[in-house]
């Protein structure tokens, strides 16, 4: 009984260090921590962003239309300026973190699970259903995807669902291929031929032996895409088709600003800073995360601390 | 004393990495003379390529940093030579061949193509380059050298790759050749062929060669001196026969001894037990198919062409071939990785080949595998534990989990390992500590057969040996039998009780080791012995007069 008691506490004691190990390697990666910090912040400002900001932060004030920013005689809300409505900036960046979070963030997911899935199924099967697969991926490569998305949102309503739905399905051939190449190598690696040999069933094989190592490469393309999902859902916007108003989201920002660039830059450059930003810290957290995962790697992480 | 053709003297050379100094070399000379052959011979780590990589000017700085040395090349030190002088000598009057030759040619352009090119880099012109180069191809012993001109690295076989390495590399005449491990990616044959080319041309041309070497039997065959490398340090050179005859330092004593194929064999006769596993008639043809619709061409290739052999218990069967002679393919049918197309595979008189996949399965258990490149064959993302334990998470009614750590460290300590490496992964060990967890992970279902499909062939002499007599423990503690398939005679020589030799997916001849090796009856068999660099021979029949 004690035995038990104690075997429990030790448990809990290794998961407790083992959570201080993983923030000790995210302290020691500089730039991958300020992006975990920076990546949370703006989680947070998704869920309580619009909650915090006074009042009437997203009225229009038709007098403060394009106020110029780092003025401060409207308030601190305005400190980014205003958009051609008047409405504060720095407010409609916090409303909008949340609707671009949900639609890059479960459209990278989705076109992630989706693609991995098929990709290891026509990697591994190979043959006919591989063939299939990889040719029904090349046509929705090659159809153009604003169309699709135009003909699609046209038919369904333009909701946020939807457009998530289409932003992942015109992305599923990105990681279907990469996916599928990653497998075809990994595939006829001896230690995969070795599991094999020690009649270890198909399952085994791929989630044990293969996903693991074709992993990092789509971590390192999932970060990549998720900024191209962000813009690509603007263009969508523009076009009437993305989220309507008046939901908004970064990418819808950047195209409204667009016809002001030459009189009111920061109409589009704070959501298009937004935007460089959590990719680039995405970015430089999978980085570190890949670090992390390879064995062979992680010594980088642990043992600079020491030295 | 006059003045050798290129002198390396007192050269030390370190590396900086992950916050540590580590001593490549450490005050290295020799010397080589025109005409004559320097082997540096070496295990792998001891340093052996540093000082050529040097001569070349090839070590990048940094994280690489000469310490201290001289290199004597035509009387100046081409040590630290600027950019422009570097070219006018680099492949110009010191040549190097590689390992690798798939990877030294580039597939993009023809043969002819890389052989001029060697030549207009150092301001030949077009025309007579290409007429050089077809006389090169010729001269390096590829027949019909116009029509081979315009073909690419990869239709010609791995000695001809080398062949063509050569031709361009002595294209302009060099007065060195370096040569790095020139033969060990090829079969024996070819490299006895590699070996008499290298002879002739320098016999031409005059040539000093540095051949570096891990191959004793090798540098024996070749070289007029030798320098003997271990840790950074030459611990020991001069006449290659005075040094393999009477050494002088521990560690090239340690190294000769433990050069396989020079114990004698393994007296055996009636020890042999119950008959464990029978192949009868083993078949495997591929149809060669063309076209978009794959359309049988009629022709097969005949993979495994009616093999027939037999394992008793307690018994080491060596089989030896060549690459393409069917022996990668013999193993696969054997694990069941690939369907044979006629024949039987019989484990204790019991098929193999049946469809009833859970009698399979426990039969299976009872025959395991370790591959020949331990780093390749261990998952990389898995610790040393998971790997071992792997076959019970497999076969799940074999062990219970609460077991499994316990075993693992059994297993290990079995190995000669320390049993808190299970927690370690793959790249924390060396190549042979690698090989060792995957013998641990072997041993971890209780077989009673084990396959080593060229298990000690990626290995260091010393190491190589140190895995063999481990084999041999375990062997004698439980009892295992070894089916050792190897393209290196004389490690089957003294492992193997009977040997089998393969060619072309045929058994060519089989039989007691001794009398294969004594009294090859087939002439491939005798080609093969024969292929041997002459040192093998020359001890191997220094024991029989012994005994």
């Amino acid at each position: 009984m004690t035995d038990v008691a104690h075997a429990g506490m030790g448990d809990a004691r290794a998961a407790l260090s083992r959570t201080a190990d993983v923030f000790l390697m995210l302290w020691r990666d500089k730039f991958a921590f300020v992006s975990a910090a920076f990546l949370l912040f703006v989680i947070y400002v998704a869920i309580f962003g619009p909650s915090i900001l006074p009042d009437g932060a997203l009225t229009m004030n038709l007098r403060a239309r394009n106020a110029p920013p780092f003025d401060l005689e409207r308030g601190w809300v305005y400190i980014l300026g205003a958009d051609n409505l008047g409405r504060s900036l720095l407010a409609r960046l916090a409303v909008g973190a949340r609707y671009t979070l949900l639609i890059a963030g479960s459209a990278v997911l989705i076109a992630l699970v989706i693609g991995t899935f098929f990709g290891l199924i026509a990697g591994y099967r190979g043959g006919r259903i591989g063939t299939i697969i990889l040719q029904l991926a090349d046509i929705v490569m090659s159809f153009p995807s604003l169309l699709l998305a135009l003909i699609v949102l046209f038919v369904l309503s333009p909701q946020v669902s939807n457009v998530v739905l289409v932003l992942a399905f015109s992305r599923v051939p990105v990681y279907l291929r990469t996916c599928r190449a990653e497998v075809l190598e990994i595939r006829e690696r001896q230690f995969v031929v070795a599991a094999k040999a020690l009649g270890a069933s198909h399952a085994r094989m791929v989630f044990l032996h293969i996903l693991p190592n074709a992993l990092p490469t789509l971590m390192t393309l999932a970060t990549l895409e998720f900024a191209a999902v962000m813009l690509s859902e603007s263009s969508l916007s523009f076009l009437g088709l993305g989220v309507q108003a008046p939901a908004v989201t970064w990418g819808l920002m950047v195209s409204d600003g667009r016809g002001y660039l030459a009189t009111a830059w920061w109409l589009s450059f704070w959501p298009g800073v937004a935007i460089s930003l959590t990719a680039i810290s995405a970015n430089l957290l999978a980085n570190w995360l890949r670090t992390v995962l390879d064995p062979g790697q992680r010594w980088r992480l642990e043992k600079r601390g020491e030295s | 004393m006059t003045q050798s053709l290129l002198e390396v003297s007192d050269l030390s050379v370190r590396f900086h990495s992950r916050g540590t100094i580590v001593d490549a070399v450490k005050n290295v000379s020799w010397r080589l003379d025109r005409g004559e052959t320097l082997a540096i011979l070496g295990e792998s780590g001891s340093g052996k390529s540093v000082s050529a990589a040097a001569v070349m000017g090839l070590i990048d700085i940094p994280p690489g940093e000469i310490v201290s040395g001289r290199i004597i090349f035509g009387g100046e030190n081409i040590l630290n030579l600027p950019l422009a002088a570097r070219e006018e000598i680099n492949g110009k009057r010191i040549a190097m061949i590689f390992q690798d030759t798939l990877a030294a040619l580039n597939p993009v352009y023809t043969v002819g193509h890389q052989i001029t090119e060697s030549m207009t880099a150092h301001g030949v012109e077009r025309g007579e380059a290409k007429r050089r180069a077809v006389g090169l191809i010729n001269r390096v012993g590829i027949a019909e050298p116009e029509r081979r001109f315009n073909d690419y690295p990869h239709q010609f076989s791995g000695g001809q790759r080398q062949r063509i390495m050569i031709a361009a590399a002595i294209a302009m005449e060099p007065d060195v050749l370096i040569a790095d491990e020139p033969t060990s990616a090829l079969d024996v044959t070819v490299q006895a062929g590699i070996l008499k080319l290298l002879k002739k041309l320098q016999a031409e041309n005059g040539m000093g060669i540095l051949m570096i070497t891990h191959d004793i039997g090798v540098a024996s065959e070749v070289a007029d001196k030798v320098a003997v490398m271990s840790q950074g340090e030459v611990v020991e050179q001069g006449d290659i026969r005075s040094v393999l005859d009477a050494p002088r330092h521990p560690y090239t004593q340690r190294l000769l001894e433990a050069v396989p194929g020079r114990r004698g064999y393994l007296q055996t006769g009636a020890t042999a037990g119950d008959l464990l596993l029978e192949v009868k008639g083993l078949s495997k043809f591929y149809d060669l198919t063309s076209g978009l619709l794959k359309t049988a061409t009629g022709r097969k290739i005949r993979a495994l062409d009616d093999v027939s052999l037999s394992l008793s218990k307690g018994e080491v069967l060596g089989i030896v071939g060549e690459s393409g002679s069917g022996k990668s393919t013999l193993v696969n049918a054997l694990l069941g990785l690939i369907e044979p197309t006629a024949g039987e595979v019989l484990f204790r008189g019991q098929s193999m080949l049946l469809e009833d996949q859970t009698a399979m399965r426990a039969l299976r258990r009872r025959i395991q595998v370790v591959f020949q490149d331990p780093t390749a064959s261990l998952n990389p993302r898995m610790s040393v534990a998971r790997i071992i334990s792997e076959p019970w998470a497999i076969h799940d009614s074999v062990l219970p989990r609460g077991q499994w750590p316990g075993r693992v460290a059994e297993l290990l300590e079995q190995v000669g390992l320390s049993p808190d490496h299970a927690a370690r992964y793959p790249h924390q060990f060396s190549g042979g500590q690698r090989q060792r967890i995957a013998i641990a992970r072997a041993l971890a279902l209780q077989p009673e057969v084990i396959i080593c499909d060229e298990a000690v062939s990626a290995l260091d002499v010393s190491i190589q040996a140190q895995i063999i007599e481990l084999l041999k423990d375990l062997k004698r503690q439980h009892g295992l039998s070894y089916l050792f398939i190897a393209h290196d005679l004389p490690v089957v020589r003294d492992f193997a009780d009977r040997t089998i030799v393969m060619q072309s997916g045929q058994v060519v001849e089989s039989g007691r080791t001794q009398d294969v090796f004594e009294r090859p009856q087939h002439p491939y068999t005798q080609n093969l012995l024969a292929s041997r660099p002459k040192e093998e021979r020359h001890r191997g029949r220094a024991l029989e007069t012994l005994k």
